[in-house]
């Protein structure tokens, strides 16, 4: 078909673009996934040992929100995945929906797209290359994951069941990310849209899981990412479900080349309309443009946090429901205290809010970067703007916006909670559980702003931080790792609150770190180049 | 009274790329001065070290007075610079960034600001990811001289502008001037420069080449002759300063050096003029004449003199 002419070359191009990010993922992806169930077989190696953690497990909503139910309590592969395996399938899918959006919208925007459709490349060809491109990734992330786990001694049908779980959900939202780049002109929006419908089916299975004690658990069948749990690897390995995946992939690429076809070259479907010919009398600081520019990004995250709060203030009470089995009062009973499983939960809740804040805050930070290599900044520093000035705007959106949103959440779990079991307290203990987490998220925003003044071209170091604390976090413990390594995350010093106790002076130095790193950052932006890349 | 803009022996690397090489430049208050280079010599290197955008490795730069890489804000209140790749935020519309540059620089004049709105003709309620070039070009020309400014910083800055907007661009640059404003005008387009500016620096990888009037490069520079003559010439060939030297018959075609002009003409003359046609050299030849036939050889040597 004369419209795909071109696809190879684009592939090509797309493969040389991507050349170390695509491997470096890879690599990682499976060694994670596959260190982390070898690491959990240990720790379990008699069945008597799975069925007593799996029980545990498949009654605590917090997990059963998190990660979801074990399906067979007695199989070493369910509950050595039980993690990862969800988490894993989660990163394959967030790679899709970038690379398809980067290959295509953000071609299409900064008009390089225009450049190369001038050249003999038919009208289909940057779509598919971009589809080609990211399922051929997800399929060779999920080969190389099950090669992996079959290495580290796990059974090969789950294994393989779960690569190609990892390949199908990848494929899925790349297929997701070809159609919302069909809908908008910006490729922020178009991977904003994808990764928004990402969260949003993972916190309807996460309903649907944690409510399967109120017969709710058909919701999780409503969420792609549901599917990929239904495909049961090493519980029954269902391979049928992979269908469903493959099914939603094929029909979303079928209505992004329709909407393609139909839009002229670097249009979205909606016409743009005409805006106001002079600024709003409060477009005159640089603070009040950053506002401008992240303002859209950030009413997005409110809405999402606003929902997830009352999502985990509203399973409080089922979380009071799971009081009545005994492995949930052994639970507690390790935990010491009845009140403190909801609190548990509600605290561990918490701590996930404090690290997608920080993605919040580290993304507005490195807004600073994005403005200086787009030139944005240029014009903006050629007035009467010092660079510290024009620094500090997207640096306060940074710390502002995030204590905002851990306020939204904190208020709208603390409402819902407080509803639920009829105590007003609990919305004070909530909202103190959230903002606890503010400090160390400033880590991650200073440790961004930090390698934007001294190593802007290392930007990325924010993401590399941000990702070892998690992991330092989730697997710390897991790999017995010393404490002084597990201290080295900001959040390990964050009290767990509810439930623990509210201690002043880790939440005092965190922000003075924070502090610092902001300042040793800006200085070190007062006396660099500025630079295009 | 003190040059707008003077620099001396600038030099910036980038790694290994030796941008500007003890580059000299010295823009007096009130004139029109124009940067004159191909892609690559330095002309946006320069303009972004006077903005305190780049850090020189040595050498003196010195704008309005002050020092462009510690006075910043103070300095940037009394200029405007309109970059050469203009980049623009998608999701405002025109009018908003004509607008905020403005009043980030301290203040804009809505009179002129209509005013110049109406002459380049441009609509202020597009959003900048539909402008084309030439009308974002247009939104930076419009914000940077709507403000009441002294020194105009101008990288390239007609690119992607047509014919008519090329013209509206050089009657506001003509009423500049007569305001008694400065501004460097950084460019490649030789007739843009001949038109507007009063003086010339030539820069070439980094460093001046050429500095002055066009008047006085002209004067230093060769003179191209065509005749018809009376019969074949005659001692054309062993006359020094004579180059490209062309006989068809009794036609004659040279281009000769400006002090061996007088011995070139009474070579012409004993043989009889019939038809004598002398051209100036165009901006275009003084342009060829540092980077043309002579490409490499100048490398290291001061401004040239034939």
């Amino acid at each position: 078909m004369s419209s795909l002419v071109g696809t190879a070359a684009l592939v090509r191009l797309a493969l040389r673009r991507d050349r170390i990010i695509l491997p470096v993922f890879i690599i990682i992806l499976a060694v994670m996934v596959a260190a982390s169930a070898y690491a959990t077989a240990e720790l379990y190696p008699t069945v008597a040992s799975r069925v007593e953690a799996t029980a545990v497990i498949n009654t605590a909503t917090s997990t059963l929100a998190m990660f979801g139910p074990i399906h067979d309590e007695t199989s070493v592969g369910a509950l050595s995945t039980f993690k990862m395996g969800i988490m894993g399938a989660i990163a394959v899918a967030v790679l899709a929906l970038i690379i398809v959006v980067r290959h295509t919208r953000a071609e299409e925007e900064t008009g390089r797209l225009e450049m190369l459709g001038a050249t003999v490349v038919g009208r289909r060809a940057p779509l598919t290359a971009a589809l080609l491109v990211a399922g051929g990734a997800s399929l060779l992330t999920g080969i190389v994951t099950a090669l992996t786990m079959i290495a580290v001694g796990m059974p090969i049908r789950g294994s393989v069941v779960m690569g190609f779980g990892f390949a199908g959900l990848g494929i899925a939202f790349a297929a997701v990310a070809a159609f919302t780049a069909q809908l908008t002109k910006s490729a922020r929006a178009a991977s904003g849209m994808a990764g928004g419908a990402l969260g949003f089916f993972y916190l309807l299975r996460a309903i649907g899981d944690a409510s399967a004690g109120n017969g709710l658990s058909w919701v999780s069948w409503l969420s792609p990412v549901g599917w990929w749990q239904q495909t049961r690897p090493f519980a029954g390995d269902r391979w049928w479900v992979l269908g469903l995946l493959l099914g939603l992939a094929v029909v979303l690429s079928a209505l992004a080349y329709v909407l393609a076809a139909r839009r002229d070259f670097a249009a979205g479907l909606l016409p743009d309309r005409p805006g106001p010919a002079a600024a709003s009398p409060s477009l005159r600081s640089p603070l009040a443009l950053a506002w401008r520019l992240q303002r859209g990004g950030f009413l997005a995250w409110a809405v999402t946090f606003v929902a997830a709060g009352f999502v985990v203030g509203g399973l409080t009470s089922s979380v009071d429901d799971f009081l009545t089995s005994p492995q949930a009062l052994d639970f507690i009973a390790k935990l010491g205290g009845v009140q403190s499983i909801s609190d548990a939960f509600l605290a561990v809740e918490l701590g996930f809010m404090g690290v997608f804040l920080s993605v919040f805050g580290m993304q507005a930070a490195m807004r600073l970067r994005s403005e200086e290599t787009a030139m944005r900044a240029e014009p903006l520093l050629a007035t009467a703007v010092g660079r510290v000035t024009w620094a500090l705007s997207h640096v306060t959106i940074a710390v502002l916006g995030t204590t905002a949103l851990a306020v939204f959440m904190g208020l709208s779990a603390g409402l819902t909670s407080a509803a639920q079991v009829g105590d007003i307290g609990q919305l004070g203990r909530i909202l103190l559980g959230a903002l606890v987490q503010l400090p160390a998220v400033w880590v991650v925003v200073g440790i961004t702003v930090a390698a934007f003044g001294m190593a802007p071209r290392q930007i990325v170091i924010g993401w590399v931080a941000l990702v070892g604390f998690v992991l330092l976090g989730e697997f710390g413990a897991l790999f017995d790792l010393n404490q002084a390594v597990m201290d080295i995350s900001p959040f390990a010093h964050v009290p767990r609150i509810p439930g623990g106790e509210f201690v002043a002076a880790p939440m005092l130095w965190l922000t003075a770190v924070a502090a610092a790193l902001i300042v040793a950052g800006l200085s070190g932006f007062r006396r660099r180049d500025l630079g295009g890349s | 009274m003190e040059a707008a803009i003077q620099i001396e022996k600038l030099t910036k690397t980038f790694g290994s790329t030796r941008a500007l090489d003890e580059l000299d430049l010295e823009v007096r208050v009130g004139e029109v001065h124009g940067l004159l280079g191909p892609n690559g010599a330095g002309k946006s290197t320069t303009l972004r070290v006077l903005l305190g955008l780049l850090r020189a490795d040595s050498g003196v730069a010195r704008l309005l007075g002050g020092d462009p890489w510690r006075d910043v804000e103070r300095l940037h209140r009394r200029l405007a610079y309109v970059p050469g790749d203009v980049t623009l935020w998608p999701s405002l519309t025109g009018g908003e960034v004509i607008d905020l540059l403005g009043r980030l620089r301290g203040g804009l004049d809505e009179k002129r600001r209509a005013e110049l709105l109406e002459r380049f003709d441009l609509d202020p309620t597009k959003k900048t990811r539909a402008y084309s070039k030439g009308n974002r070009q247009k939104v930076a020309l419009v914000a940077a001289l709507s403000s009441d400014v002294e020194l105009l910083l101008l990288d390239e800055p007609t690119a992607g502008l047509d014919p008519l907007m090329d013209a509206v661009f050089r009657e506001c640059i003509y009423e500049l001037r007569e305001q008694g404003r400065t501004a460097l005008l950084a460019s490649h387009i030789l007739s843009e420069v001949e038109a507007l500016a009063d003086r010339v620096s030539i820069i070439r990888d980094g460093r001046t080449v050429d500095v002055g009037s066009l008047a006085d490069m002209r004067h230093l520079a060769r003179v191209s002759i065509s005749a018809d003559l009376a019969g074949p010439p005659d001692g054309l060939t062993t006359l020094p300063g004579v180059h490209n030297l062309k006989v068809d018959g009794t036609h004659v075609d040279l281009i000769a050096d400006p002090d061996s002009l007088d011995k070139v003409l009474i070579a012409l003359t004993s043989v009889g003029v019939s038809s004598l046609k002398s051209q100036p050299p165009t901006l275009e030849e003084l342009f060829m004449r540092h980077y043309g036939d002579k490409k490499g050889a100048l490398k290291g040597e001061g401004p040239v003199t034939p």
